[in-house]
């Protein structure tokens, strides 16, 4: 049959053209094959790095600063656990839409996310963008997390100081790393978002506290959620600090400043120890570590009680009579005066046209260097510095610590300014005028201190000279090693004066507080030595007016230095209160309760050594 | 008559080997379905349970192909094709929509894709008119085979579903490399045409889903924008890559168990298979499907009538394209078309189709000792 043999003619050439299907589908998979030997054996490292860069994300692990202690080992600054909020650029496919899901969710700015996301870095390693989220928005974060790819919740230690606005300027604040900090070489293994100190024992110990960053690798799914710890380098713990301060003495020195501006500095002359060091206005150290909004910032920057400003080592204050202090060891160590030798006052000394005023105007008639120094007669001092002259009054100022930092482990310490000739010529480009010598003699006119200088000298003369570099720190505590580190009391040079001279310069401070200027000073369970100062603050001729009458921002500082007990100085303290009036009736007092407060102190436990 | 007594024969070693290779490559897509998706939260019941429940409903329409004539099967072929015709309509009226295109019918629990069923239609209907017409003009052998094609074609595009739109032409080609031109070179071009498509079809652009055209342009510029447009491509690369030699283990795939990979569990099983097996597991793979379509052409060419050939060469061809382009794409060669990989892939249109045509095809295997006609 003609259909049926066409049909198996093509059925023939059907099963012949099979071939082709076969030789073809040998060739498609053998190319397969080779492409999938060049994916797997070839490229496969490539690719498996590739897999791996994927599913992995290197996330730092921020250390825990180091602890903060007091001299007896109270704690005065920890850390606490608290969440932060990191986005991983990587996983983020919607960046915009991110930026306001969590500016919605949080309530957040989102210009401020845009900002901290826009900050330049790998896109593999997060970022923070928000610390000390509450529990509440944590939670909030948690629940939403499929629709926040790339977000991530971190619990970090976080600074706290459990006692608030205590010792609020020595201990400082932290803060998120500044762009200008980064550049700089002590903050070469720092990235954006760590932690640092910014200001006090937080700032100058930062490389000791602040600990060494670690690094975990997690496994992440596409969404960029953590699923798995790879691996953990962990954090290495900052060491910590125990101050030289007593906090029970620090407390007593702002609560007796409370409301007022000023400082109170006690020091132990035998070894530099800073035991106390007061400023007010204060702030809370709390908050200042904290992200403050551009606006708190400029509310606390532009306080015109400048509550960051610590007074005790910034502040720059004409000493007032404190300065006789000095000025008489200078006398009596110049040959200018003999102890015995004296000087009429009769409320007034003439240089040139000018009368120099005593603040006593019927005058203290005759005075000797002791009489002087209880009295605190200015004229006797107008006539020696008039003998001496400025240069050699620098000369001695500057052999108590005035006039150069005392080198107190605080950021941004100041000077204050002993004036001479040189220094006039240099920094005023003008002569010195001989009528500038007599409001020298007396802490006017050019002459600024800080409390702590004051504090350092009065330290001085009650150590017979030897003086120590203010110290704030008496150890620090490995935490790896547990070694505790003892930081030595750092000598400096002795001040140039005769046994004798401190002897009676001693004397005459230990009368000032007995029969003086000071007697609100005296105490009954101490001897105490010590000079009152009334810094002027304005040249008006106030001597007419009442001092209630002056408004409180043209009053005189008060100023008090001290020491006890007067046989065997254990501490030196300064006292300055802003426009508070007579050292005598302001600042000595404060000095009184320091003083009896540190003795009984004394008196219950013995001092030094930290407790662990 | 005789049929029947052919029928009641005992299975032979063939098609032992045949069912052995079958079971051998849904097994390893049962593991890879079950290694992508066991971490994953599942409705009812995990995937891979759910996929063996489809292999038995598949084994279910292997069976029934298997002992039907497939002569009586295909004079049905014509009235099949109407239904799917109709199936295609109503999905594009009233079908599931998924990532945009509409290509599912819900049944109660189930839903189902006629695109699939209509792959296996068209080869019938096409078996079925070559072996009853007589080949003489360019009319009777392209022409007409093409306008029964083209309304199935259309509605598939339609939907649109661009995989099964281009399997549908090739099952198309390779009928027409078979008895449908005289000239072998013709046939080559054709089948080159159909490999080409996506890019030589410039009017099919414009009626394509914007995340088909993003699949399309990530084929074009492989790297650019992982997180968008060639993401799909990157991450199925780097799981196939990072598999190497030997690859990560059973369930050891961080490329789909974390996710990077999308749809692990249905076309991209291979690069799931891939990632965890390494290149020694996708030899074996390959010889697997090598072996099966091996013993297919085996039987369509020792095929006792043009329509048990054409209808097992139509089987073949289907096959061998949904493989290699499939793990094509998969592996970066092709664009990402949305081809699932046969017997492997979760699914269960496909799964019961592919199970269906094999019924099918040992069907014709089984009767080619008969020489009643």
């Amino acid at each position: 049959m003609a259909t049926s043999s066409t049909h198996e003619s093509e059925l023939g050439e059907l099963q012949r053209r099979l071939m082709l299907l076969r030789v073809g589908l040998l060739l498609v998979v053998g190319l397969l094959a080779v492409r999938l030997w060049h994916l797997q054996i070839r490229e496969g490292p490539y690719y498996r790095d590739l897999s791996e860069n994927n599913r992995t994300r290197s996330v730092l692990l921020e250390p825990a600063r180091g602890l903060i202690y007091d001299r007896h080992g109270v704690l005065l600054a920890n850390n606490v656990p608290s969440f932060s909020l990191y986005v991983t650029l990587e996983d983020v496919k919607d960046r915009e839409g991110l930026v306001q899901n969590l500016a919605d969710l949080l309530g957040l700015d989102p210009v401020m996310i845009r900002k901290k996301l826009a900050v330049r870095g790998s896109k593999m390693l997060p970022k923070k963008i928000k610390d000390r989220l509450t529990l509440r928005d944590a939670t909030v974060i948690e629940s939403h997390r499929l629709d926040l790819p790339g977000v991530m919740i971190q619990v970090e230690s976080q600074r706290n100081y459990p006692r608030g606005m205590a010792a609020a300027h020595l201990l400082g604040y932290v803060g998120e790393i500044s762009p200008e900090q980064l550049e700089k070489p002590e903050f070469a293994d720092l990235h954006q978002g760590s932690i640092v100190g910014q200001y006090g024992v937080e700032k100058s110990f930062d490389r000791h506290v602040r600990g060494q960053a670690g690094q975990k690798s997690v496994e992440v799914d596409a969404l960029g959620h953590e699923k798995r710890t790879v691996q953990v380098d962990k954090p290495l713990a900052g060491n910590d600090l125990y101050l030289t301060i007593d906090i029970r003495l620090q407390k007593v020195a702002e609560d007796l400043l409370g409301e007022e501006s000023g400082a109170i500095v006690a020091l132990d002359p035998t070894s530099g120890d800073v035991l106390a060091m007061a400023s007010r206005p204060g702030f809370d150290p709390n908050i200042m570590s904290r992200e403050l909004t551009p606006k708190q910032w400029v509310e606390i920057v532009q306080d015109e009680r400048r509550p960051l400003n610590n007074r005790a080592s910034q502040g720059q204050y004409p000493p007032g009579s404190t300065f006789k202090v000095p000025m008489a060891i200078a006398a009596l160590e110049s040959n200018t005066m003999s102890p015995s030798s004296s000087v009429l006052c009769t409320g007034g000394y003439q240089f040139g046209k000018r009368i120099y005023h005593d603040w006593k105007a019927s005058g203290h008639g005759y005075v000797d260097l002791h009489k002087a120094l209880i009295q605190s007669c200015d004229v006797y001092f107008y006539t020696i510095g008039q003998r001496m002259g400025i240069d050699m009054m620098a000369e001695y100022a500057k052999d108590f610590g005035l006039g150069h930092e005392t080198g107190i482990e605080l950021p941004s310490e100041r000077v204050g300014s002993i004036p001479s000739t040189a220094w006039k010529l240099k920094v005023k480009k003008e002569a010195w005028l001989p009528g500038e010598t007599i409001s020298a003699a007396i802490g006017q006119g050019y002459v600024t201190v800080t409390p702590l200088q004051m504090a350092s000298m009065i330290g001085t003369v009650a150590n017979d000279g030897v003086s120590y570099r203010p110290r704030l720190v008496q150890a620090i505590m490995d935490r790896i090693t547990g070694n505790l580190q003892e930081m030595p009391a750092v000598a400096r040079g002795k001040a140039h004066a005769k046994p004798e001279t401190f002897r009676i310069i001693k004397e005459a401070l230990a009368a000032v507080v007995t029969e003086g200027t000071a007697t609100r000073a005296k105490s009954s369970i101490v001897t105490i030595g010590g000079k009152t100062g009334t810094a002027q603050t304005t040249a008006l001729g106030k001597e007419k007016r009442a001092e209630k009458d002056i408004p409180k921002k043209f009053r005189d500082h008060a100023w008090f230095v001290a020491f006890a007990p007067v046989e065997a100085p254990k501490i030196a303290v300064a006292v300055l209160a802003e426009h508070m009036g007579h050292g005598g009736s302001a600042a000595a007092p404060l000095a009184k309760e320091v003083i009896e407060t540190y003795m009984k102190l004394r008196s219950q436990e013995p001092a030094g050594v930290p407790q662990s | 008559m005789i049929d029947r007594l052919i029928d009641n024969r005992g299975l032979d070693s063939f098609d032992y080997r045949f069912l052995a290779l079958v079971l051998a490559i849904l097994g390893i897509g049962v593991l890879s379905i079950h290694s992508v998706t066991h971490s994953q939260q599942a409705g009812l019941a995990p995937y891979y349970i759910k996929q063996i429940a489809w292999i038995l409903m598949g084994s279910a329409a292997f069976v029934f192909m298997l002992v039907s004539d497939y002569h009586r099967i295909a004079r049905m072929a014509y009235p099949l094709y109407g239904v799917v015709l109709l199936m295609l309509a109503f999905v594009l009226l009233e079908g599931r929509t998924s990532k945009g295109a509409q290509r599912w019918i819900a049944l109660g629990p189930f839903s189902f894709q006629p695109s699939e069923f209509a792959k296996l239609v068209l080869i019938l209907v096409l078996a079925h008119y070559y072996s009853k017409t007589p080949r003489v003009g360019w009319l009777q052998r392209v022409i007409m085979p093409g306008m029964l094609m083209l309304p199935g074609l259309v509605l598939i595009l339609k939907q649109p579903d661009l995989g099964s739109g281009l399997s549908f032409v090739a099952v198309y080609a390779a009928m027409l490399l078979m008895v449908g031109v005289r000239s072998k070179a013709l046939g080559v071009i054709l089948l080159l045409v159909v490999m080409l498509f996506p890019f030589a079809w410039e009017g099919v652009w414009g009626s394509l889903h914007d995340y088909q055209r993003q699949r399309i342009m990530a084929f074009v510029d492989q790297d650019y924008d992982p997180g968008g447009k060639g993401y799909h491509a990157l991450q199925s690369r780097i799981a196939i890559g990072s598999g190497e030699l030997m690859g990560k283990g059973l369930y050891g795939g961080t490329q789909s168990q974390l996710k990077f990979l999308p749809e692990g569990h249905t076309d991209f099983v291979f690069a799931v298979y891939a990632e965890e097996w390494g290149f020694l597991g996708v030899l074996l793979l390959l010889v697997l499907f090598v072996a099966l379509i091996w013993l297919s052409l085996e039987i369509a060419s020792k095929a006792k009538d043009q329509l048990g050939a054409l209808l097992a060469a139509g089987i073949v061809a289907m096959l061998c394209f949904c493989v290699v382009v499939n793990i094509g794409m998969t592996a970066g060669m092709f664009p990402i078309v949305g081809i699932p990989l046969p017997l492997m892939s979760y699914g269960g249109s496909a799964t019961v189709m592919t199970m269906a045509s094999l019924g099918l095809l040992l069907n014709v295997k089984r009767r080619r000792l008969s020489l009643f006609y």
